[in-house]
């Protein structure tokens, strides 16, 4: 019995193990939750596949606590987000801005699936062409049942 | 026979693609600094910290900012090339001495030679945010009326000076 509550136990230790977000100072949790929700929106640039809210990068650290404190000074979320282009780049957003240069991004997928969508229904048109419905004589259908008979 | 082409012609515009893909850097984050003014700051000098220096005191001057720490590996890289270039004293290098400890800077400085004219000490990297930093050594050449008017990410090497920096550098002079 011990035994198996043990093992139990054991298994239920992920459930509890869980990875959090990069830990800092949380004078004010409220501030320190907004900050979070924004920083998610935001790229590492050093661990660049990381959101600013998850890397432990120093970098990171250092991010956050500029965003904490620009908070503090009264910052409106996108004040903060537009301070941040304008140092980084749009390279900082988890959500790329539609640009001029950015068109292909965020078009191009729907573009491909209309191209296909257009060649399969060309496809089908031509196939069509090549091969009509035939009609077979009532002759012709006696004879196909019989070979078809005769096979069994 | 179009049937064969297209998808060639598709295969070969896609690898094409791929191809110039694996030169890339993705680590090379374009800055968009450049072509702006060089954000202001005042920081206290690494040698002196009871003065002060700024960018507004380089007005009229082509110069370079360089951001380096004691802490950097590729700055080891780099750091014999700027000493060479201060010697010969095409362009005044500035240091911005990016979350180091004074001691360790000067130390570090002591040991591989001194380029920089002067350097400031950003301990907690505030002016490297305000500057884009993101990883050390960049550098940045500022021109007379003090906009950014090119950035180098990660270290100077010989080609990036002989390519991009001088020639520029040069250029700035004459405006």
């Amino acid at each position: 019995m011990m035994r198996y509550l043990a093992i139990l136990m054991l298994a239920l230790l992920p459930v509890f193990a869980h990875a959090g977000e990069a830990q800092d100072m949380a004078a004010d949790p409220v501030l320190e939750k907004r900050m979070i929700v924004l920083a998610e929106k935001l790229r590492c640039l050093v661990c660049q596949n990381e959101s600013l809210a998850s890397s432990h990068a120093e970098l990171a650290e250092d991010l956050r606590r500029e965003v904490r404190e620009q908070m503090n000074l009264g910052k409106s979320d996108q004040e903060i987000i537009d301070y941040l282009v304008s140092r980084y780049g749009d390279f900082v957003l988890y959500d790329p801005p539609m640009k001029s240069y950015t068109v292909l991004l965020w078009f191009g997928p729907f573009a491909l699936l209309l191209i296909g969508v257009g060649m399969l229904l060309y496809q089908v048109r031509k196939r069509r062409q090549i091969v009509p419905e035939t009609q077979l004589s009532e002759e012709a259908q006696k004879r196909a049942a019989a070979l078809l008979n005769d096979q069994e | 026979m179009m049937r064969f082409i297209l998808p060639l012609v598709i295969f070969l515009a896609l690898a094409a693609f791929l191809f110039k893909g694996l030169s890339l850097n993705p680590r090379e984050v374009p800055s968009p600094l450049v072509d702006k003014p060089a954000p202001a700051f005042t920081l206290p000098q690494l040698h002196e910290p009871k003065k002060q220096f700024s960018p507004a005191d380089m007005k009229g001057k082509v110069w370079m900012l360089n951001v380096w720490a004691s802490w950097c590996v590729s700055c080891r890289d780099e750091h014999p090339l700027l000493v060479e270039l201060a010697a010969q004293k095409t362009v005044p290098i500035y240091g911005l001495n990016y979350k180091d400890k004074r001691a360790d800077a000067e130390m570090w400085l002591q040991r591989g030679g001194d380029p920089y004219v002067l350097s400031v000490s950003d301990t907690e990297g505030r002016i490297g945010i305000d500057y884009g930093v993101y990883g050390v050594p960049e550098t940045y050449v500022i021109d007379k009326q003090g906009i950014i008017r090119y950035k180098q990410i990660g270290p100077v090497t010989m080609q990036s000076l002989s390519d991009t920096i001088l020639p520029l550098v040069a250029k700035l002079e004459k405006e």
